[in-house]
């Protein structure tokens, strides 16, 4: 008889774990297999803690100017050498963690809460309130996404605050169209019909069948917008629409100091080199949240 | 097939006047008024005041709003503030340069796109398919203007192959008929031109082709790896069919339509990716005529630019919707 099986009645139950702890159990289980994920997960966390970190790590601060010391090359004293204002490449890159990371995070925190409540609202409540908001996604998917945020960035003006508005408007109809295909689908099935019968309302049948179904999805392209968000928040500073000097944004950076390439190239390859490997981090553990939450997408 | 086309282009009518209604409100959000960016802040207010009028500002929105659509419908895309001549004569040179561009780029990107997916799914888990992956996710996360920068810095500042800018020589421009250079030269037997177009276009059409590689080559290797697991794969290997025949005749054909869809969403990318490559490599396509009128505020150019681009990703996907059925038998039109 397996041990599992056997029962002591005069020991209370204990431990009986809830369905999100098993649910968050099988995940990991399947997730720590995919080497690739925890890579990915290794190269967020790092930067993460020296974003919220940079304080202490920094060697100098980002505005500390120093026109003795400027176009220096990588050495013991400024590890990715200095820009053109003598300021420390390695400390600006640590703080630019910070800027970049936040327009990631907050920027898709955005877009699902307001994706998730218009494509509910679509898909559960159908008719011409699903006809006007589909069309509206289907308006605003028309545009490249960086030519929106740049036209949205041109009506707030230029600055990070407001390249993360855009960002965050821009993928607002990928979220909402797919909460909305969830909650279509979830809406036909019997517990929900039960649901109804029994004289349950639309908000609670909404938060407690239709929106958790739609959590695996949302999480997956969750993730991996972060990481095209980064990378939209980069060419909009890039671009002059994003950040402004002399905030020590990646993209911003690397647009500053494009014309000392030909004298001083780490100028230019320090602040690119943690765009990919923060990017890189964001899609890996996209991926492996994909197959481990989403089996059907799996290969 | 007839009546589907049909459909599909009375469905593009809601989309198309949606983006002129969303474009049209974004010039009007822009905090300022235009008369005041056109005559600089030494106007006099009646002066502001005429140029409304003549303008049509003093308007309600939405006369001036379907004066902008038929202004639209009629081929006039506005004035621009910086140069004070029509735009629609201004962007075609400009949209020659950007077809020209994501053009040679999408061929660079489907061909080594889908080669690179093919032979990912092909030696599942081997050397190349590590490696082709690695690289397709790298290529995924890298921002284009940093790529760019990059291959300057090598290919023409160190190496010296490759020109970094524009379009041609500035000593030996090319005589445009249709701006399309390329084409221009072999037009006008100018070999030796042709050439330095090609060499012109090299490195900003991989710079911009990189993620859509990326992409196409990933989502190739995931299809195939589906359709060489069906039946009539291990059919036709079984009757001792060579692997590269079942490979590229067979398998291909059948994993071609996820590999469509991603190759039409990524036109929208290229588009988008233009502007910040023809930044970096001082190409005059659409996206520098956008970048310049960012700079100068010239609105109606911005206005226009994007207005262009996004009829152009539109137009393609329409068209990649119409070519499924050419590649797959079973979609039937409705």
């Amino acid at each position: 008889m397996p041990q599992g099986l056997q029962v002591q009645p005069e020991q209370p139950v204990r431990n009986v774990k809830s369905p999100l702890a098993i649910a968050i159990g099988e995940f990991w289980k399947s997730y720590r297999k995919n080497k690739p994920a925890i890579v990915g997960t290794v190269i967020v966390l790092f930067f993460i803690l020296l974003a919220v970190f940079a304080d202490f790590i920094a060697p100098q601060g980002i505005n500390d100017q120093n026109i003795g010391h400027k176009l220096l090359p990588p050495s013991a004293a400024h590890w990715f050498g200095t820009d053109d204002f003598g300021r420390d490449i390695f400390s600006r890159i640590l703080f630019g963690a910070r800027l970049s990371l936040r327009v990631g995070f907050l920027s898709v925190i955005g877009s699902i809460i307001v994706g998730t409540l218009l494509g509910t609202v679509a898909g559960y409540f159908g008719k011409i309130l699903d006809v006007v908001i589909s069309r509206i996604f289907d308006i605003l998917l028309a545009f490249p996404s960086i030519l929106l945020s740049i036209a949205i960035v041109a009506i707030l003006g230029p600055s990070l605050n407001n390249a993360l508005v855009a960002i965050a408007i821009v993928n607002v109809p990928v979220f909402g169209r797919l909460v909305r295909s969830r909650v279509l689908t979830v809406k036909e099935e019997e517990y929900v019909m039960a649901a109804r019968s029994i004289g349950m309302g639309d908000a609670r049948i909404i938060f407690q069948h239709v929106l958790p179904n739609s959590v695996a999805p949302i999480i997956v392209q969750g993730t991996l917008n972060i990481a095209t968000a980064i990378l939209d928040a980069a060419g909009l500073g890039f671009l002059g629409m994003g950040a402004q000097a002399p905030l020590p944004e990646w993209g911003k950076m690397l647009s500053d100091s494009r014309e000392y390439i030909q004298t001083a190239p780490w100028t230019v390859l320090f602040p690119g080199l943690a765009i990919v490997l923060v990017v890189v981090g964001f899609n890996l553990i996209g991926d492996g949240l994909r197959d481990a939450l989403d089996p059907r997408m799996k290969n | 097939m007839f009546h589907y086309t049909i459909k599909r282009l009375l469905m593009l009518i809601p989309v198309l006047l949606g983006m002129t209604l969303i474009v049209f409100a974004i010039i009007h959000a822009i905090p300022g008024n235009p008369a005041l960016t056109i005559l600089g802040t030494k106007a006099t207010p009646e002066a502001i005041h005429s140029l409304n009028r003549s303008l049509g500002l003093d308007n309600p929105w939405y006369v001036q709003y379907f004066s902008y659509l038929k202004g639209i419908l009629t081929g006039n895309l506005g004035t621009s503030i910086q140069t004070n001549s029509p735009i629609a004569s201004e962007i075609w040179p400009h949209l020659a340069a950007t077809i020209e561009l994501s053009f040679v780029a999408m061929i660079f990107a489907v061909f080594v796109g889908i080669n690179a997916g093919i032979i990912s799914a092909w030696k599942q888990n081997s050397f190349l398919d590590y490696t082709a992956m690695i690289l397709a996710l790298i290529g995924v996360s890298m921002p284009v203007f940093w790529l760019g920068l990059l291959e300057q810095w090598g290919f023409s500042i160190k190496l010296q192959w490759l020109p970094s800018i524009g379009r041609d020589d500035i000593r030996n421009s090319v005589d445009p008929i249709t701006n399309l250079y390329l084409i221009d030269t072999l037009l006008r037997g100018r070999l030796d031109q042709f050439w330095m177009v090609l060499r012109h276009l090299i490195l900003p059409a991989i710079a911009l082709a990189t993620i859509p590689t990326a992409i196409i080559a990933r989502m190739t290797r995931s299809s195939m790896l589906e359709v060489l697991k069906s039946d009539y794969i291990r059919t036709a290997k079984a009757k001792g069919q060579r692997m590269i025949w079942i490979v590229y005749k067979y398998a291909l054909k059948n994993a071609f339509i996820p590999i469509l869809t991603v190759i039409g969403l990524q036109t929208g990318l290229l588009l988008g990716g233009a502007i910040l490559t023809e930044t970096i490599f001082g190409w005059p396509g659409v996206g520098l005529y956008i970048y310049n009128a960012i700079q100068y505020r010239d609105y109606p150019v911005i206005q226009s630019g994007i207005l262009v681009i996004a009829f152009i990703f539109v137009m393609v996907n329409f068209i990649v919707d119409l070519l499924y059925g050419l590649f797959d038998p079973r979609i039937k039109y409705r």
